[in-house]
């Protein structure tokens, strides 16, 4: 209550009343001009505050676009042509939800990568981490269910093949199918629940949970690139001589993130809104159609190093496990790392080439995800997938056998 | 001396390609070869509003007889495309059509399916689900095949259930075979032996010239590009002042964390 009676010491008048009946300033002492964030964060701390920005645009876009659009396999296409055309600015709000869903998937890889490079999730950051993949898995949830909603062909199809993937689920699967659908085939009913699940409750569950991911992140502090605890360094006045206020330090250094953001996020939004059909894809331009298979069907490009681990393996079943472990492995990323120090910066050269080599098949898998299943793609796409996994499962041995850097005392910061 | 040398290796490399590619070039003219369709660009400049208003004319004159544009309001394309109302009502707009209604065919869907085996498509979103090029390859690609219906068939689309509306214009192609002599490569492409359509000769010409046909095709493409996405005519000139603003507010917002981080050591 320090702050408030301070404040009710000086003016008075109305933030002293403010304050009496709500702790404004003593949340904003606790939470940004009192949290000390280290002062050696580089690009790679844009991402965390640019994925909430994204989770702003595609709640209010989304709240816009719900205005128009039409659950219902009748109604739903042709309320998205509706406000492509004839709602005031509604191409605008359209693509800047259809552009946000790829730049979420964007900034949040940027920003999990930015975990891993620098050893963000290891103790005492194991929670923090866990509720990061939680955000992930929701926000994937989020994105399939908000795929099908325009009832193009490829959301149809689409839904089709990600559903019944709940169907290699041994014993209840294909009841499971059933009643996630609603019907015996993606339809009307399927439409419908999908609508309340991705305007109501999933939206509901991202903002929980990212709320819980920043409480998190308060208790512990951030890490930072050269992956040691500020909190170990403190001055005279009890704060990290390696930290600055997160207000207004980070605040004005966010804000030239977000202007460098926008201009990527508007250069797609206003000039290339389909990213060449991988934002927004040719065949979901025609209708929901079950008697017309696209000759392709791949998921959108976020999902695509999943869907080609999927389609490595010639078993069905064996191969939604395999995707499924590929999502998983990364809860255990914590206690896979056996190294004495958490950053890359020194960690020894079999980390860097493992890295390396995951960021290079996420990649790679990407790109075969979205290519037909056929001859090199499906023998390049185990052989990725192969090291992907090795990334993770090796890191116990390779983590604790290389020879690390010694780690400095201090930060590494230069002005 | 030994650093250059790798320098010149790459040097001779990149003389010597072009050269082997026009030995290739040269080589091939006298060889049967299908007719890359496929690689037709369509060139349509969706700024050029005279090309859309060329497009819509051609449209209402000989699409729109069996074909919709379920999305698009008469209204909507005479403003859009800077048309007079009074010039889009006595040349364009069909007779007994109010000017807000929406594009719809005279043709229904039962009759398109009994009088064509398939009910002409709507072409609102044809442009955006197949892509411009496509449009133009398949408006080109029409030759006099006697074993159909409608006595033609398509290079882009074979068996096509869509007669050559603009033969009048272009007059009917006549296919000029020729027998491969090896594999055309690919995945499912075309074997030794096949016979392949090596270019399309128009005997008796249409009303329009070659390149004029071309022109009439690209503006109904354009037009079709168009209606696909009417946002596509403002959303980029709206899209510069925007990205001019964000620079400026980045510059300032760099400036201003500048100027806090001065004291940060």
């Amino acid at each position: 209550m320090a702050a408030s009676s301070h404040d009710a010491a000086g003016k008075g008048g109305f933030r002293a009343w403010l304050n009496k009946r709500l702790p404004v300033d003593e949340f904003v002492q606790s939470q940004l001009t009192g949290y000390f964030a280290p002062k050696n964060f580089n690009v790679w701390y844009f991402f965390g505050a640019l994925s909430l920005l994204v989770f702003v645009i595609q709640i209010l876009s989304g709240i816009f676009l719900t205005m128009h659009y039409k659950v219902g396999e009748a109604t739903a296409f042709d309320s998205v042509e509706y406000i492509m055309r004839e709602v005031e600015w509604g191409w605008f709000i359209r693509y800047m939800h259809s552009t946000g869903a790829s730049f979420f998937f964007i900034v949040v890889y940027l920003h999990m990568l930015r975990a891993m490079l620098y050893g963000s999730y290891r103790a005492p950051r194991e929670l923090l981490w866990i509720f990061g993949m939680v955000v992930y898995l929701a926000l994937m949830a989020e994105a399939f269910m908000g795929y099908v909603l325009p009832w193009g062909n490829m959301s149809y199809w689409g839904a089709q093949v990600i559903v019944n993937l709940f169907g290699t689920i041994p014993v209840i699967g294909p009841g499971l199918v059933e009643w996630i659908r609603g019907d015996y085939g993606i339809a009307d009913s399927t439409l419908n629940r999908f609508f309340s699940l991705h305007v109501v409750a999933v939206p509901f569950a991202l903002a929980f949970l990212i709320l819980m991911h920043l409480v998190a992140l308060r208790q512990t502090g951030s890490n930072n690139p050269d992956g040691i605890e500020i909190k170990a360094n403190l001055g005279a006045n009890g704060k990290p001589v390696d930290g600055i206020p997160f207000h207004p330090y980070y605040t004005v250094k966010d804000l030239v993130g977000v202007g460098a953001f926008l201009i990527f996020f508007c250069i797609v939004l206003f000039f290339v809104p389909t990213f060449g059909g991988l934002f927004l894809e040719k065949p979901n331009f025609e209708p929901a159609n079950p008697l017309s298979t696209p000759t392709h069907i791949a998921p959108v490009w976020y999902f695509t190093p999943f869907y080609a681990m999927l389609r490595a393996v010639p078993d069905q079943q064996l191969g939604a496990l395999l995707m499924l472990l590929s999502i998983v492995v990364f809860f255990f990323l914590p206690w896979l790392d056996r190294s004495p120090v958490k950053s890359i910066r020194y960690k020894g050269i079999l980390s860097k080439i493992f890295l390396a080599g995951f960021v290079v098949s996420f990649v790679a898998l990407g790109y075969f995800g979205m290519m037909p299943a056929e001859g090199t793609y499906v023998i390049l796409a185990r052989i990725f997938t192969i090291i992907y996994f090795a990334f993770f499962l090796l890191m116990p041995w390779y983590t604790r056998v290389e020879k690390t850097s010694p780690v400095p005392q201090r930060v590494t910061f230069h002005a | 001396m030994r650093k250059s040398f790798p320098a010149l290796v790459i040097a001779a490399a990149f003389a010597v390609l072009p050269l082997a590619q026009a030995a290739e070039h040269e080589e091939a003219a006298g060889q049967c070869r299908a007719l890359d369709v496929a690689h037709w660009k369509a060139g349509t400049e969706i700024g050029n509003s005279a090309s859309l208003q060329r497009g819509a004319r051609n449209f209402m004159g000989y699409c729109a007889g069996c074909h919709s544009l379920k999305y698009a309001r008469y209204s909507r394309i005479a403003k859009d495309l800077g048309i007079p109302d009074e010039q889009f009502e006595k040349s364009l707009l069909p007779a007994g059509a109010s000017k807000n209604d929406y594009v719809i065919a005279p043709l229904d869907a039962i009759d398109g399916n009994a009088w064509f085996g398939k009910a002409p498509p709507d072409l609102s979103l044809i442009a955006r689900s197949r892509g411009t090029d496509y449009l133009y390859q398949f408006l080109k690609s029409f030759y006099a095949d006697p074993a159909t219906a409608s006595g033609v068939n398509n290079l882009s689309l074979p068996g096509t259930a869509m007669p050559h509306v603009l033969s009048a214009l272009q007059g009917v192609p006549e296919a000029v075979r020729c027998t491969l002599t090896e594999n055309a490569g690919g995945e499912g492409g075309a074997v030794k032996g096949d016979s392949v359509v090596q270019k399309l000769e128009v005997p008796v010409a249409g009303q329009l010239s070659a390149a004029e046909y071309d022109e009439f095709v690209r503006d109904t493409v354009n037009f079709l590009d168009y209606v696909g996405e009417p946002a596509k005519l403002h959303r980029t000139s709206i899209g510069i002042w925007v990205i001019l603003f964000l620079l400026v507010f980045t510059g300032f917002a760099y400036l201003l964390k500048q100027e806090y981080w001065k004291d940060v050591k």
